[in-house]
Protein backbone atom coordinates (compact mmCIF):
# COMPACT_ATOMS: atom_id res chain seq x y z
CA UNK A 1 0.00 0.00 0.00
CA UNK A 2 1.79 3.12 -1.13
CA UNK A 3 1.29 5.95 1.31
CA UNK A 4 -1.02 8.52 -0.12
CA UNK A 5 -0.68 12.05 1.08
CA UNK A 6 -4.12 12.93 2.29
CA UNK A 7 -3.44 14.93 5.44
CA UNK A 8 -6.44 13.54 7.28
CA UNK A 9 -5.16 14.05 10.78
CA UNK A 10 -3.93 17.46 11.76
CA UNK A 11 -2.72 17.75 15.35
CA UNK A 12 -0.95 20.30 17.49
CA UNK A 13 -0.40 19.64 21.16
CA UNK A 14 1.69 21.25 23.83
CA UNK A 15 1.87 19.85 27.32
CA UNK A 16 4.28 20.32 30.22
CA UNK A 17 4.58 18.06 33.23
CA UNK A 18 7.45 18.22 35.68
CA UNK A 19 10.27 16.42 33.91
CA UNK A 20 8.37 15.91 30.67
CA UNK A 21 7.04 18.09 27.93
CA UNK A 22 5.26 17.41 24.67
CA UNK A 23 5.35 19.83 21.80
CA UNK A 24 4.18 18.44 18.48
CA UNK A 25 2.61 19.68 15.29
CA UNK A 26 1.99 16.80 12.92
CA UNK A 27 -0.10 15.81 9.95
CA UNK A 28 -0.81 12.15 9.32
CA UNK A 29 -2.24 10.51 6.19
CA UNK A 30 -5.87 9.43 6.10
CA UNK A 31 -5.07 5.84 5.14
CA UNK A 32 -2.63 3.16 6.14
CA UNK A 33 -0.56 2.75 9.26
CA UNK A 34 1.24 5.71 10.77
CA UNK A 35 3.85 4.69 13.32
CA UNK A 36 4.79 6.92 16.22
CA UNK A 37 8.30 5.65 16.73
CA UNK A 38 10.90 6.54 19.33
CA UNK A 39 12.55 5.48 22.58
CA UNK A 40 10.51 5.17 25.77
CA UNK A 41 9.85 8.54 27.34
CA UNK A 42 9.83 10.26 23.95
CA UNK A 43 6.16 11.13 24.23
CA UNK A 44 4.65 8.61 21.82
CA UNK A 45 2.00 7.33 24.20
CA UNK A 46 1.20 10.81 25.47
CA UNK A 47 0.69 11.97 21.89
CA UNK A 48 -1.61 9.01 21.23
CA UNK A 49 -3.58 9.79 24.40
CA UNK A 50 -3.92 13.40 23.24
CA UNK A 51 -5.32 12.14 19.92
CA UNK A 52 -7.85 10.05 21.84
CA UNK A 53 -8.76 12.87 24.20
CA UNK A 54 -7.65 10.82 27.21
CA UNK A 55 -5.12 13.55 27.88
CA UNK A 56 -6.31 17.10 27.61
CA UNK A 57 -3.85 19.80 26.58
CA UNK A 58 -4.78 23.41 27.37
CA UNK A 59 -4.77 24.82 23.85
CA UNK A 60 -4.27 21.96 21.47
CA UNK A 61 -5.74 21.53 18.04
CA UNK A 62 -6.97 18.31 16.48
CA UNK A 63 -8.90 17.74 13.29
CA UNK A 64 -9.73 14.41 11.71
CA UNK A 65 -10.86 14.45 8.11
CA UNK A 66 -11.95 18.06 8.41
CA UNK A 67 -13.91 17.47 11.60
CA UNK A 68 -12.54 19.37 14.57
CA UNK A 69 -12.16 17.41 17.79
CA UNK A 70 -10.23 19.99 19.73
CA UNK A 71 -9.67 23.69 19.23
CA UNK A 72 -9.01 26.12 22.04
CA UNK A 73 -11.59 25.50 24.76
CA UNK A 74 -13.73 23.32 22.47
CA UNK A 75 -13.02 19.70 23.28
CA UNK A 76 -14.91 16.62 22.14
CA UNK A 77 -14.70 14.14 25.06
CA UNK A 78 -13.29 10.71 24.30
CA UNK A 79 -16.65 8.94 24.45
CA UNK A 80 -18.01 11.15 21.66
CA UNK A 81 -15.04 10.58 19.33
CA UNK A 82 -15.52 7.85 16.71
CA UNK A 83 -12.21 6.15 17.48
CA UNK A 84 -10.96 2.74 18.49
CA UNK A 85 -8.17 2.45 21.04
CA UNK A 86 -6.05 -0.57 21.89
CA UNK A 87 -4.06 -0.26 25.10
CA UNK A 88 -0.72 -1.87 25.82
CA UNK A 89 -2.37 -4.31 28.20
CA UNK A 90 -5.54 -5.74 26.73
CA UNK A 91 -7.62 -4.25 29.58
CA UNK A 92 -10.65 -6.41 28.91
CA UNK A 93 -13.51 -5.95 31.36
CA UNK A 94 -12.99 -8.85 33.78
CA UNK A 95 -16.69 -9.02 34.71
CA UNK A 96 -17.82 -9.62 31.14
CA UNK A 97 -17.38 -12.61 28.81
CA UNK A 98 -15.45 -12.16 25.60
CA UNK A 99 -18.72 -11.75 23.72
CA UNK A 100 -20.01 -9.12 26.14
CA UNK A 101 -16.69 -7.31 25.94
CA UNK A 102 -17.02 -7.19 22.17
CA UNK A 103 -20.61 -6.01 22.39
CA UNK A 104 -19.88 -3.33 24.98
CA UNK A 105 -18.88 -0.67 22.47
CA UNK A 106 -21.07 -2.01 19.68
CA UNK A 107 -24.24 -1.46 21.73
CA UNK A 108 -23.30 2.13 22.33
CA UNK A 109 -23.10 3.31 18.74
CA UNK A 110 -26.04 4.24 16.56
CA UNK A 111 -27.24 1.58 14.12
CA UNK A 112 -26.47 3.89 11.22
CA UNK A 113 -22.85 4.21 12.34
CA UNK A 114 -22.22 0.45 12.19
CA UNK A 115 -19.89 -0.17 9.30
CA UNK A 116 -17.97 -3.06 10.83
CA UNK A 117 -20.07 -6.05 11.79
CA UNK A 118 -19.24 -7.95 14.94
CA UNK A 119 -18.87 -11.07 12.85
CA UNK A 120 -16.29 -9.54 10.57
CA UNK A 121 -14.27 -8.24 13.53
CA UNK A 122 -14.41 -11.70 15.13
CA UNK A 123 -13.40 -13.31 11.86
CA UNK A 124 -10.59 -10.82 11.19
CA UNK A 125 -8.97 -11.53 14.58
CA UNK A 126 -9.74 -15.23 14.63
CA UNK A 127 -11.47 -15.27 18.02
CA UNK A 128 -14.69 -17.07 17.15
CA UNK A 129 -13.87 -19.97 19.48
CA UNK A 130 -13.30 -17.71 22.50
CA UNK A 131 -16.63 -15.89 22.69
CA UNK A 132 -18.09 -17.58 25.77
CA UNK A 133 -14.90 -17.49 27.81
CA UNK A 134 -14.10 -14.99 30.52
CA UNK A 135 -10.99 -12.84 30.03
CA UNK A 136 -9.20 -14.51 32.97
CA UNK A 137 -9.06 -17.74 31.01
CA UNK A 138 -7.40 -16.31 27.89
CA UNK A 139 -3.72 -16.21 27.00
CA UNK A 140 -2.04 -12.84 26.63
CA UNK A 141 -2.15 -13.05 22.86
CA UNK A 142 -5.82 -14.03 22.80
CA UNK A 143 -6.69 -11.19 25.14
CA UNK A 144 -4.99 -8.66 22.92
CA UNK A 145 -6.78 -10.02 19.85
CA UNK A 146 -10.12 -9.64 21.65
CA UNK A 147 -9.15 -6.09 22.62
CA UNK A 148 -8.40 -5.24 18.99
CA UNK A 149 -11.69 -6.76 17.81
CA UNK A 150 -13.53 -4.85 20.55
CA UNK A 151 -12.00 -1.59 19.30
CA UNK A 152 -12.92 -2.41 15.70
CA UNK A 153 -16.50 -3.31 16.60
CA UNK A 154 -17.35 0.34 17.27
CA UNK A 155 -16.70 1.07 13.58
CA UNK A 156 -14.06 3.67 14.37
CA UNK A 157 -12.97 6.28 11.88
CA UNK A 158 -9.45 5.97 13.27
CA UNK A 159 -7.77 3.15 15.18
CA UNK A 160 -5.18 4.08 17.80
CA UNK A 161 -2.87 1.37 19.10
CA UNK A 162 -0.47 1.86 21.98
CA UNK A 163 2.30 -0.77 21.67
CA UNK A 164 -0.22 -3.61 21.53
CA UNK A 165 2.61 -6.16 21.38
CA UNK A 166 4.95 -4.73 24.00
CA UNK A 167 3.52 -6.72 26.90
CA UNK A 168 3.76 -10.02 25.00
CA UNK A 169 6.58 -12.52 24.59
CA UNK A 170 8.11 -13.27 21.22
CA UNK A 171 5.84 -16.21 20.44
CA UNK A 172 2.71 -14.18 21.22
CA UNK A 173 4.01 -11.31 19.08
CA UNK A 174 4.41 -13.69 16.16
CA UNK A 175 0.86 -14.85 16.81
CA UNK A 176 -0.58 -11.34 16.60
CA UNK A 177 1.53 -9.75 13.87
CA UNK A 178 -0.26 -11.53 11.02
CA UNK A 179 -3.57 -10.16 12.33
CA UNK A 180 -2.15 -6.66 12.45
CA UNK A 181 -0.96 -7.08 8.88
CA UNK A 182 -4.48 -8.08 7.91
CA UNK A 183 -5.76 -4.91 9.54
CA UNK A 184 -3.23 -2.97 7.53
CA UNK A 185 -4.39 -4.58 4.31
CA UNK A 186 -8.12 -4.62 4.91
CA UNK A 187 -8.98 -1.53 6.92
CA UNK A 188 -10.10 1.58 5.13
CA UNK A 189 -9.37 3.79 8.12
CA UNK A 190 -6.11 5.31 9.32
CA UNK A 191 -4.30 3.43 12.04
CA UNK A 192 -1.90 5.19 14.40
CA UNK A 193 0.51 2.73 15.94
CA UNK A 194 2.88 3.50 18.81
CA UNK A 195 6.00 1.35 18.84
CA UNK A 196 9.62 1.33 19.83
CA UNK A 197 10.34 -1.81 17.82
CA UNK A 198 12.02 -1.18 14.44
CA UNK A 199 10.87 -4.60 13.30
CA UNK A 200 7.17 -3.91 13.94
CA UNK A 201 7.45 -0.55 12.25
CA UNK A 202 9.18 -2.05 9.21
CA UNK A 203 6.44 -4.65 8.92
CA UNK A 204 3.41 -2.47 9.47
CA UNK A 205 4.01 1.21 8.90
CA UNK A 206 3.39 3.24 5.77
CA UNK A 207 4.11 6.53 7.42
CA UNK A 208 6.32 7.31 10.33
CA UNK A 209 6.73 10.00 12.94
CA UNK A 210 10.06 9.92 14.72
CA UNK A 211 9.64 11.09 18.31
CA UNK A 212 12.36 12.24 20.65
CA UNK A 213 12.22 14.22 23.88
CA UNK A 214 8.53 15.04 23.46
CA UNK A 215 9.00 16.36 19.93
CA UNK A 216 8.24 15.01 16.49
CA UNK A 217 11.77 15.16 15.10
CA UNK A 218 10.84 14.09 11.58
CA UNK A 219 7.96 12.50 9.74
CA UNK A 220 7.28 11.11 6.30
CA UNK A 221 6.51 7.96 4.31
CA UNK A 222 8.37 5.00 5.76
CA UNK A 223 10.52 4.50 2.65
CA UNK A 224 11.84 8.01 2.94
CA UNK A 225 12.24 7.97 6.69
CA UNK A 226 14.31 4.79 6.68
CA UNK A 227 16.65 6.18 4.03
CA UNK A 228 17.09 9.77 5.16
CA UNK A 229 20.79 9.93 5.93
CA UNK A 230 20.26 12.88 8.30
CA UNK A 231 18.20 10.61 10.62
CA UNK A 232 19.59 7.92 12.93
CA UNK A 233 17.30 5.30 11.36
CA UNK A 234 19.43 5.16 8.21
CA UNK A 235 22.57 4.34 10.14
CA UNK A 236 23.99 1.40 12.02
CA UNK A 237 24.06 -2.30 11.46
CA UNK A 238 20.27 -2.63 11.32
CA UNK A 239 19.66 0.09 8.73
CA UNK A 240 17.79 -0.97 5.64
CA UNK A 241 14.88 -0.19 3.38
CA UNK A 242 11.33 -1.43 3.22
CA UNK A 243 9.85 -1.95 -0.22
CA UNK A 244 6.24 -2.68 -1.11
CA UNK A 245 6.05 -5.05 -4.05
CA UNK A 246 3.50 -7.12 -5.88
CA UNK A 247 3.89 -10.70 -7.04
CA UNK A 248 4.75 -10.42 -10.76
CA UNK A 249 5.55 -13.93 -11.88
CA UNK A 250 6.15 -17.45 -10.63
CA UNK A 251 9.04 -19.39 -12.18
CA UNK A 252 8.07 -23.04 -11.80
CA UNK A 253 11.29 -24.40 -13.31
CA UNK A 254 13.65 -22.79 -10.81
CA UNK A 255 11.03 -22.41 -8.12
CA UNK A 256 11.24 -18.66 -7.84
CA UNK A 257 8.77 -15.82 -7.46
CA UNK A 258 9.46 -12.41 -8.92
CA UNK A 259 8.33 -9.45 -6.86
CA UNK A 260 7.92 -6.22 -8.80
CA UNK A 261 8.25 -2.63 -7.69
CA UNK A 262 9.00 0.64 -9.46
CA UNK A 263 12.75 0.00 -9.32
CA UNK A 264 12.64 -3.43 -10.97
CA UNK A 265 12.04 -7.02 -9.96
CA UNK A 266 13.42 -9.11 -7.13
CA UNK A 267 13.42 -12.88 -7.30
CA UNK A 268 12.91 -14.86 -4.14
CA UNK A 269 12.22 -18.53 -3.43
CA UNK A 270 8.76 -19.60 -4.70
CA UNK A 271 6.01 -18.00 -2.59
CA UNK A 272 2.50 -19.36 -2.16
CA UNK A 273 0.86 -16.06 -3.08
CA UNK A 274 -1.32 -15.31 -6.09
CA UNK A 275 -0.20 -12.87 -8.75
CA UNK A 276 -0.71 -9.22 -7.78
CA UNK A 277 -0.55 -10.14 -4.10
CA UNK A 278 1.06 -7.43 -2.03
CA UNK A 279 4.36 -8.37 -0.35
CA UNK A 280 6.56 -6.16 1.75
CA UNK A 281 10.31 -6.71 1.64
CA UNK A 282 13.08 -5.51 3.81
CA UNK A 283 16.56 -5.16 2.35
CA UNK A 284 19.30 -4.56 4.92
CA UNK A 285 21.82 -1.94 3.86
CA UNK A 286 24.67 -4.33 4.59
CA UNK A 287 23.24 -6.82 2.08
CA UNK A 288 23.48 -4.51 -0.91
CA UNK A 289 26.79 -4.27 -2.69
CA UNK A 290 27.54 -1.96 -5.60
CA UNK A 291 29.07 -2.57 -9.03
CA UNK A 292 29.79 -0.31 -11.96
CA UNK A 293 28.67 -2.94 -14.46
CA UNK A 294 26.10 -5.67 -14.51
CA UNK A 295 28.14 -8.83 -13.98
CA UNK A 296 27.00 -11.99 -15.64
CA UNK A 297 29.52 -14.02 -13.75
CA UNK A 298 28.12 -13.68 -10.25
CA UNK A 299 25.78 -15.85 -8.22
CA UNK A 300 23.82 -12.81 -7.22
CA UNK A 301 20.46 -12.94 -8.96
CA UNK A 302 18.98 -9.61 -8.04
CA UNK A 303 20.75 -6.69 -9.62
CA UNK A 304 18.95 -3.36 -9.82
CA UNK A 305 20.03 -0.41 -11.91
CA UNK A 306 20.18 2.67 -9.71
CA UNK A 307 21.87 6.01 -9.28
CA UNK A 308 23.85 7.35 -6.35
CA UNK A 309 22.00 10.11 -4.49
CA UNK A 310 24.06 10.78 -1.42
CA UNK A 311 27.01 9.34 0.48
CA UNK A 312 27.33 9.73 4.26
CA UNK A 313 29.99 8.70 6.74
CA UNK A 314 29.09 5.70 8.79
CA UNK A 315 32.10 4.31 10.68
CA UNK A 316 35.78 5.02 10.01
CA UNK A 317 35.65 1.96 7.77
CA UNK A 318 32.15 2.32 6.25
CA UNK A 319 30.00 4.71 4.31
CA UNK A 320 26.21 4.63 3.80
CA UNK A 321 25.14 5.20 0.20
CA UNK A 322 21.64 6.28 -0.63
CA UNK A 323 20.52 5.11 -4.05
CA UNK A 324 17.54 5.75 -6.24
CA UNK A 325 16.10 2.80 -8.15
CA UNK A 326 13.26 3.99 -10.35
CA UNK A 327 12.18 6.49 -7.72
CA UNK A 328 12.49 4.01 -4.85
CA UNK A 329 15.25 4.79 -2.35
CA UNK A 330 17.70 2.05 -1.39
CA UNK A 331 20.53 2.01 1.14
CA UNK A 332 23.90 0.32 0.68
CA UNK A 333 26.43 0.06 3.47
CA UNK A 334 29.86 -0.47 1.91
CA UNK A 335 33.44 0.07 2.99
CA UNK A 336 35.04 3.43 2.53
CA UNK A 337 37.71 1.71 0.47
CA UNK A 338 35.17 0.27 -2.00
CA UNK A 339 33.58 3.66 -2.34
CA UNK A 340 36.93 5.20 -3.21
CA UNK A 341 37.86 2.40 -5.64
CA UNK A 342 34.52 2.77 -7.46
CA UNK A 343 34.86 6.55 -7.37
CA UNK A 344 31.28 6.94 -6.12
CA UNK A 345 29.77 10.39 -6.61
CA UNK A 346 26.19 11.64 -6.42
CA UNK A 347 24.47 11.25 -9.76
CA UNK A 348 26.53 8.24 -10.83
CA UNK A 349 24.75 5.31 -12.47
CA UNK A 350 25.43 2.06 -10.68
CA UNK A 351 24.17 -1.48 -10.18
CA UNK A 352 22.90 -2.53 -6.76
CA UNK A 353 23.49 -6.22 -6.09
CA UNK A 354 21.02 -7.52 -3.55
CA UNK A 355 22.48 -10.37 -1.53
CA UNK A 356 19.44 -11.09 0.64
CA UNK A 357 15.96 -9.86 1.30
CA UNK A 358 13.54 -10.54 4.14
CA UNK A 359 9.87 -11.04 3.36
CA UNK A 360 7.82 -9.18 5.94
CA UNK A 361 4.40 -10.43 4.98
CA UNK B 1 -38.13 -15.97 76.26
CA UNK B 2 -38.64 -12.79 74.32
CA UNK B 3 -41.36 -10.39 75.38
CA UNK B 4 -43.56 -8.22 73.14
CA UNK B 5 -41.42 -5.31 74.09
CA UNK B 6 -38.33 -7.26 72.94
CA UNK B 7 -39.94 -8.04 69.59
CA UNK B 8 -40.85 -4.41 69.15
CA UNK B 9 -37.23 -3.43 69.82
CA UNK B 10 -35.97 -6.01 67.32
CA UNK B 11 -38.40 -4.80 64.64
CA UNK B 12 -37.45 -1.20 65.24
CA UNK B 13 -33.74 -2.04 65.12
CA UNK B 14 -34.09 -3.87 61.82
CA UNK B 15 -36.11 -0.99 60.34
CA UNK B 16 -33.57 1.53 61.50
CA UNK B 17 -30.61 -0.47 60.17
CA UNK B 18 -32.30 -1.25 56.86
CA UNK B 19 -33.35 2.31 56.19
CA UNK B 20 -29.98 3.68 57.27
CA UNK B 21 -28.14 1.26 55.00
CA UNK B 22 -30.33 2.08 52.01
CA UNK B 23 -29.87 5.83 52.54
CA UNK B 24 -26.14 5.43 53.09
CA UNK B 25 -25.62 3.50 49.86
CA UNK B 26 -27.30 6.36 48.02
CA UNK B 27 -25.49 9.14 49.88
CA UNK B 28 -22.16 7.41 50.49
CA UNK B 29 -21.55 6.23 46.91
CA UNK B 30 -21.08 9.69 45.36
CA UNK B 31 -19.01 10.79 48.37
CA UNK B 32 -16.77 7.72 48.10
CA UNK B 33 -16.48 8.18 44.33
CA UNK B 34 -15.51 11.80 44.75
CA UNK B 35 -12.95 10.94 47.43
CA UNK B 36 -11.48 8.19 45.26
CA UNK B 37 -11.19 10.35 42.14
CA UNK B 38 -10.47 13.89 43.26
CA UNK B 39 -7.06 15.48 43.55
CA UNK B 40 -8.57 18.57 45.12
CA UNK B 41 -6.92 19.89 48.32
CA UNK B 42 -10.03 19.61 50.45
CA UNK B 43 -10.21 15.88 49.91
CA UNK B 44 -8.27 15.40 53.19
CA UNK B 45 -10.59 17.51 55.40
CA UNK B 46 -13.71 15.96 53.86
CA UNK B 47 -12.28 12.50 54.36
CA UNK B 48 -11.47 13.33 58.00
CA UNK B 49 -15.00 14.61 58.66
CA UNK B 50 -16.55 11.48 57.13
CA UNK B 51 -14.28 9.31 59.25
CA UNK B 52 -14.85 11.21 62.52
CA UNK B 53 -17.64 8.95 63.85
CA UNK B 54 -15.10 6.13 63.81
CA UNK B 55 -13.03 7.70 66.58
CA UNK B 56 -15.50 10.02 68.30
CA UNK B 57 -17.25 8.70 71.44
CA UNK B 58 -20.88 8.11 70.41
CA UNK B 59 -22.01 10.29 73.31
CA UNK B 60 -20.07 13.23 71.88
CA UNK B 61 -21.66 12.80 68.46
CA UNK B 62 -25.05 12.33 70.15
CA UNK B 63 -24.58 15.41 72.26
CA UNK B 64 -23.81 17.69 69.32
CA UNK B 65 -26.63 16.20 67.30
CA UNK B 66 -29.02 16.79 70.20
CA UNK B 67 -27.97 20.42 70.35
CA UNK B 68 -28.14 20.88 66.60
CA UNK B 69 -31.53 19.20 66.41
CA UNK B 70 -32.92 21.32 69.19
CA UNK B 71 -35.39 24.13 68.46
CA UNK B 72 -32.51 26.61 68.25
CA UNK B 73 -30.05 24.36 66.44
CA UNK B 74 -29.56 24.64 62.69
CA UNK B 75 -30.83 21.11 62.07
CA UNK B 76 -33.89 21.78 64.21
CA UNK B 77 -34.73 24.96 62.34
CA UNK B 78 -34.13 23.19 59.07
CA UNK B 79 -36.42 20.28 59.95
CA UNK B 80 -39.12 22.69 61.09
CA UNK B 81 -38.78 24.67 57.87
CA UNK B 82 -39.26 21.41 55.96
CA UNK B 83 -42.29 20.63 58.09
CA UNK B 84 -40.70 17.53 59.62
CA UNK B 85 -41.15 18.82 63.14
CA UNK B 86 -38.87 17.85 65.98
CA UNK B 87 -36.09 15.37 65.36
CA UNK B 88 -34.93 14.44 68.87
CA UNK B 89 -36.74 11.48 70.38
CA UNK B 90 -38.27 10.50 67.03
CA UNK B 91 -37.53 7.71 64.57
CA UNK B 92 -36.52 10.14 61.74
CA UNK B 93 -34.06 11.72 64.17
CA UNK B 94 -32.59 8.28 64.85
CA UNK B 95 -32.26 7.59 61.14
CA UNK B 96 -30.50 10.90 60.60
CA UNK B 97 -28.06 10.22 63.43
CA UNK B 98 -27.43 6.66 62.27
CA UNK B 99 -26.62 7.82 58.77
CA UNK B 100 -23.90 10.09 60.14
CA UNK B 101 -22.72 7.51 62.65
CA UNK B 102 -22.37 4.67 60.11
CA UNK B 103 -21.12 6.81 57.22
CA UNK B 104 -17.45 5.74 57.45
CA UNK B 105 -18.47 2.09 57.29
CA UNK B 106 -19.96 2.69 53.85
CA UNK B 107 -17.59 5.30 52.46
CA UNK B 108 -14.34 3.51 53.29
CA UNK B 109 -15.01 0.13 51.68
CA UNK B 110 -16.49 1.86 48.64
CA UNK B 111 -13.57 4.26 48.35
CA UNK B 112 -11.12 1.36 48.57
CA UNK B 113 -13.05 -0.57 45.94
CA UNK B 114 -13.14 2.45 43.61
CA UNK B 115 -9.43 3.08 44.11
CA UNK B 116 -8.64 -0.53 43.28
CA UNK B 117 -10.38 -0.23 39.91
CA UNK B 118 -7.95 2.47 38.77
CA UNK B 119 -8.17 4.67 35.70
CA UNK B 120 -7.75 2.09 32.97
CA UNK B 121 -11.25 0.51 32.88
CA UNK B 122 -12.74 4.02 32.82
CA UNK B 123 -10.54 5.00 29.89
CA UNK B 124 -11.37 1.79 28.06
CA UNK B 125 -15.08 2.47 28.54
CA UNK B 126 -14.65 6.02 27.24
CA UNK B 127 -12.96 4.73 24.08
CA UNK B 128 -15.95 2.39 23.69
CA UNK B 129 -18.40 5.30 23.68
CA UNK B 130 -19.62 5.03 27.27
CA UNK B 131 -20.37 8.36 28.94
CA UNK B 132 -19.05 8.83 32.50
CA UNK B 133 -22.44 8.00 34.05
CA UNK B 134 -22.86 4.98 31.78
CA UNK B 135 -19.34 3.87 32.73
CA UNK B 136 -20.16 4.18 36.40
CA UNK B 137 -23.11 1.83 36.20
CA UNK B 138 -21.80 -0.58 33.54
CA UNK B 139 -18.18 -0.89 34.71
CA UNK B 140 -17.55 0.65 38.12
CA UNK B 141 -20.53 -0.80 40.00
CA UNK B 142 -19.99 -4.39 38.81
CA UNK B 143 -16.25 -4.21 39.44
CA UNK B 144 -16.80 -2.69 42.90
CA UNK B 145 -19.49 -5.21 43.85
CA UNK B 146 -17.56 -6.74 46.77
CA UNK B 147 -17.08 -3.20 48.09
CA UNK B 148 -20.82 -2.51 47.92
CA UNK B 149 -21.66 -5.76 49.70
CA UNK B 150 -19.11 -5.09 52.44
CA UNK B 151 -20.37 -1.54 52.82
CA UNK B 152 -23.98 -2.68 53.14
CA UNK B 153 -23.19 -5.42 55.66
CA UNK B 154 -20.97 -3.22 57.81
CA UNK B 155 -23.40 -0.31 57.80
CA UNK B 156 -26.31 -2.57 58.75
CA UNK B 157 -24.36 -4.28 61.51
CA UNK B 158 -22.92 -1.09 62.89
CA UNK B 159 -26.33 0.55 63.05
CA UNK B 160 -27.77 -2.50 64.82
CA UNK B 161 -25.06 -2.16 67.45
CA UNK B 162 -25.60 1.55 68.00
CA UNK B 163 -26.17 2.49 71.66
CA UNK B 164 -24.66 5.77 72.80
CA UNK B 165 -26.00 7.95 70.03
CA UNK B 166 -29.49 6.45 70.35
CA UNK B 167 -29.58 7.06 74.08
CA UNK B 168 -28.45 10.67 73.66
CA UNK B 169 -30.93 11.73 70.98
CA UNK B 170 -33.56 9.01 70.90
CA UNK B 171 -34.01 8.10 74.48
CA UNK B 172 -35.86 5.01 75.36
CA UNK B 173 -39.38 5.28 73.96
CA UNK B 174 -40.91 1.88 73.31
CA UNK B 175 -41.98 1.36 69.70
CA UNK B 176 -40.44 4.64 68.62
CA UNK B 177 -36.81 4.78 69.59
CA UNK B 178 -36.11 1.81 71.82
CA UNK B 179 -33.71 -0.43 69.89
CA UNK B 180 -32.24 -3.80 70.94
CA UNK B 181 -29.09 -2.43 72.52
CA UNK B 182 -31.14 -0.10 74.70
CA UNK B 183 -33.57 -2.91 75.51
CA UNK B 184 -30.68 -5.06 76.77
CA UNK B 185 -29.58 -2.17 78.95
CA UNK B 186 -33.14 -1.91 80.34
CA UNK B 187 -33.25 -5.63 81.12
CA UNK B 188 -29.95 -5.46 82.98
CA UNK B 189 -31.05 -2.36 84.90
CA UNK B 190 -34.18 -4.30 85.95
CA UNK B 191 -32.06 -7.34 86.89
CA UNK B 192 -33.83 -9.41 84.15
CA UNK B 193 -30.69 -11.34 83.23
CA UNK B 194 -32.52 -14.19 81.48
CA UNK B 195 -34.19 -11.77 79.03
CA UNK B 196 -30.90 -9.91 78.57
CA UNK B 197 -29.24 -13.22 77.73
CA UNK B 198 -31.67 -13.96 74.92
CA UNK B 199 -31.14 -10.60 73.25
CA UNK B 200 -27.40 -10.39 73.92
CA UNK B 201 -26.86 -13.94 72.66
CA UNK B 202 -28.83 -13.09 69.53
CA UNK B 203 -26.65 -10.03 68.93
CA UNK B 204 -23.51 -12.12 69.46
CA UNK B 205 -24.60 -14.68 66.88
CA UNK B 206 -25.67 -11.91 64.51
CA UNK B 207 -22.33 -10.12 64.77
CA UNK B 208 -20.42 -13.34 64.19
CA UNK B 209 -22.45 -14.10 61.07
CA UNK B 210 -21.86 -10.58 59.79
CA UNK B 211 -18.11 -10.88 60.05
CA UNK B 212 -18.28 -14.30 58.43
CA UNK B 213 -20.24 -12.79 55.56
CA UNK B 214 -17.75 -9.95 55.10
CA UNK B 215 -14.93 -12.47 54.89
CA UNK B 216 -16.89 -14.52 52.43
CA UNK B 217 -17.38 -11.59 50.06
CA UNK B 218 -13.82 -10.33 50.44
CA UNK B 219 -11.66 -13.43 50.43
CA UNK B 220 -7.97 -12.95 51.10
CA UNK B 221 -5.74 -13.22 48.03
CA UNK B 222 -8.41 -12.00 45.69
CA UNK B 223 -8.15 -13.06 42.08
CA UNK B 224 -6.28 -10.49 40.10
CA UNK B 225 -7.70 -9.72 36.70
CA UNK B 226 -5.61 -8.03 34.06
Amino acid sequence: MASEHIPAIDARFRLAYPGFSLDVDIKLPGRGVSALFGPSGSGKTTLLRCLAGLERTPDGYLALGGEIWQQGPAFVPTHRRPLGYVFQEASLFPHLSVRRNLEYGLRRIADGARRVSLDSAIELLGIGHLLERIPDRLSGGERQRVAIARALAVSPRILLMDEPLAALDLARKQEILPYLERLHDELEIPLVYVSHSPDEVARLADYMVLMEGGKAVASGPIHEMLTRLDLPLAHGDEAGVVIDTTVGEHDEIYHLTRLDFAGGGISVARQPYALEHHVRLRIPARDISLALERHGDSSILNVLPASVVEIADETPAHVMVRLDAGGVPLLARITRKSSALLGLKPGMAIFAQVKSVALLS
Amino acid sequence: MLTDSDYSAIRLTLELAGLTTALLLVIGTPIAWWLARTRCWWKAPVSAVVTLPLVLPPTVLGFYLLVAMGPNGFLGQFSHALGLGNLPFTFPGLVFASVLYSMPFVVQPLQNAFNAIGDRPLEVAATLRASPLDTFFSVVVPLARPGFITAAILSFAHTVGEFGVVLMIGGNIEGKTRVVSVQIYNHVEAMEYAEAHWLAGGMLAFSFLVLLAVNFFNPQGKRVSP
